[in-house]
């Protein structure tokens, strides 16, 4: 055999061994990329398979809009329950909304450079704080607080309240928020401050015009993600809310919302008929909600961007 | 060829943190002319143009002392008012930075700051000023669009007239047309030659072609120190600095 057709062989073979390493790997990439593809599709269709008894058995709209909440008699009107999520989620972010974004314009414009780097530790432990914790802190502290403020405003009340559950829901979505905030302020360019200073701007027509401005599809995209995070938590929440099956007129009243609903009855309530289902239709409302919210916001900074 | 004197930089000595990154500058620069000031990366060139209208501020480590005088005034007295001061120069950076807005709002911006806010008013300065950068012509149609769908060299066209909107006295320029194609840069070029009729215009580069072309009094700085200054027939036909010889022949580039 001639070593030259050999040596050439031997190359070819190398090669071909190369490009099936390249093709395995790549494709390897892909089945994990389909996998994280798939999930929520996954998720959402279980949700749907296993609430489909109720929504059978009941129109969707009956059990959407009713607030005729008696499991034993197979009523089963969910209404109370996103009335209360809505409430909860909706205040939280009012009361945390403006503390983080002045926060966060603070911290990256105003305050000297070295509090950011005090701050991102302080916004990494409240972020890692367990949830029972946020809990057990909003019933010492902040229960009997609204319990008080409430009584001082003519809304006598046991403290457990929507407003304390939204209380405790903004302090534990703060450091989500605030994180991206300043991320997403920071990476406006200095040059595109200067050119506005230069143009005869003060530092607040700065920042409102240009640097809010710019990282506006950011600043929807943190209080997005803060919305997910409130409208789905369960525990802190649950301790705090007051879980009486009705709806709420007021700020002053308890609630009951969704997520803990799932979370006080799921394993014990089970022997009544059509609960199972019932508290999974629960979970598949919660899962469109944020996903609809998910897709609106991504939707609105697609949209915002292309007008900057 | 020189008329009057515009800026006067006296003893200027900028520090941020420990380094010393302008050393006891001295320097004239003529009203409505074209000064081009020319050196290797790294020698304090934008720090310079960005301390006359005072933007070294922004960066809180930096320390200055010294005196720039803009006619009587003096840029670095601390009462100074800032925003007044930053409108009469207009700023052009070295890649194109359009407010994340309109084409016609970036124009007007600084015209509604300064409380200009009649519409027919904006309309025709709009248009005046996209004229002067030659720019009319290509935005007409899409005003309401925003700035970012223009390409680079029409972003610093437009970047250039929203500076000359507010009426500045004078034009700092850094590095222009670094991030431009020849055919975008050359059109700066000439714009510049047209507007030192009515602006000073103050040219940071380190192109030596460029400051060929453009320049009318050359400062060469190296190394955060000012070497020579002067008409530019002077510094370019009859350099008296050694370092000077030396960078015009390209021993630094």
């Amino acid at each position: 055999m001639n070593w030259k057709v050999l040596s050439i062989k031997s190359i070819r073979f190398f090669k071909v061994g190369r490009i099936l390493k390249d093709k395995l790997h790549s494709s390897w990439m892909f089945v994990s990329f389909i996998i994280v593809l798939l999930l929520p599709f996954l998720l959402g269709i279980g949700l749907f398979l296993k609430s489909n008894l109720i929504i059978k058995e009941e129109s969707l709209l009956q059990l959407l809009f009713s607030s005729q909440w008696h499991p034993m008699k197979g009523e089963f009107g969910f209404l109370p329950f996103i009335i209360s999520s809505l409430w909860v989620t909706v205040l939280s972010i009012l009361i945390c909304g403006p503390i983080c974004l002045f926060s966060a314009i603070h911290l990256t414009h105003y305050a000297k450079r070295g509090m950011l780097k005090i701050m991102h530790p302080v916004i990494d432990i409240l972020a890692g704080i367990p949830s029972v914790i946020y809990g057990v802190w909003g019933i010492i502290l902040i229960v009997p607080f609204i319990s008080r403020l409430g009584a001082s405003l003519g809304h006598p009340n046991s403290g457990y309240t929507i407003l304390t559950g939204a209380i405790v829901l903004s302090v534990m979505i703060i450091p989500f928020i605030l994180n991206i905030l300043i991320e997403v302020i920071n990476t406006v360019p200095q040059e595109l401050e200067e050119a506005s200073l230069s143009l005869g701007a003060t530092k607040w027509e700065t920042i409102k015009k240009v640097i809010l401005k710019k990282s506006f599809p950011g600043i929807i995209s943190a209080f997005g993600l803060g919305i997910s995070r409130a409208f789905g938590e369960t525990i802190a929440v649950l301790m705090v809310v007051g879980n009486v099956v009705k709806i709420p007129k007021g700020v002053f009243q308890p609630g009951y919302p969704l997520p803990s609903l799932i979370a006080n009855n799921y394993g014990e309530m089970l022997s009544i008929p059509m609960y199972d289902s019932a508290l999974m239709f629960a979970a598949l409302i919660l899962f469109v909600v944020v996903t609809a919210f998910n897709i609106g916001s991504r939707y609105l900074i697609i949209y915002s961007e292309r007008r900057i | 060829m020189i008329n009057g004197t515009k800026i006067k930089v006296e003893h200027l000595n900028l520090h941020i943190g420990k380094e010393h990154i302008l050393k006891d500058i001295n320097l004239v620069i003529p009203e409505k002319q074209l000064t081009v000031i020319l050196g290797p990366s790294g020698c304090g060139k934008t720090t310079l143009l960005k301390s006359f209208n005072r933007l070294t501020d922004l960066n809180p480590d930096v320390k200055i002392s010294g005196h720039i005088f803009n006619g009587d005034e003096d840029i670095l007295h601390p009462k100074t008012e800032i925003t007044q001061l930053r409108k009469k120069m207009g700023l052009l950076s070295q890649s194109p930075y359009p407010l994340p807005m309109s084409i016609f709002d970036n124009i007007t911006y600084g015209l509604k700051i300064s409380g200009r806010r009649k519409k027919k008013f904006l309309i025709r300065r709009v248009e005046n000023y996209l004229r002067q950068v030659s720019l009319w012509e290509e935005v007409k149609d899409r005003l309401k669009d925003p700035a970012s769908a223009l390409s680079i060299g029409q972003q610093q066209r437009l970047c250039l007239a929203r500076g000359l909107a507010v009426d500045p006295e004078i034009i700092l320029a850094d590095e222009p047309t670094s991030a431009l194609d020849p055919v975008s840069s050359k059109d700066i070029e000439e714009m510049f030659l047209k507007l030192k009729q009515r602006y000073t215009i103050v040219v940071v580069t380190h192109i030596l072609r460029q400051a060929r072309r453009i320049a009318d009094y050359v400062i060469f700085m190296y190394l955060g120190e000012v070497i020579e200054h002067g008409p530019a027939e002077q510094i370019f036909e009859h350099p008296q600095h050694e370092m000077t010889k030396a960078y015009l022949k390209g021993a630094y580039n």
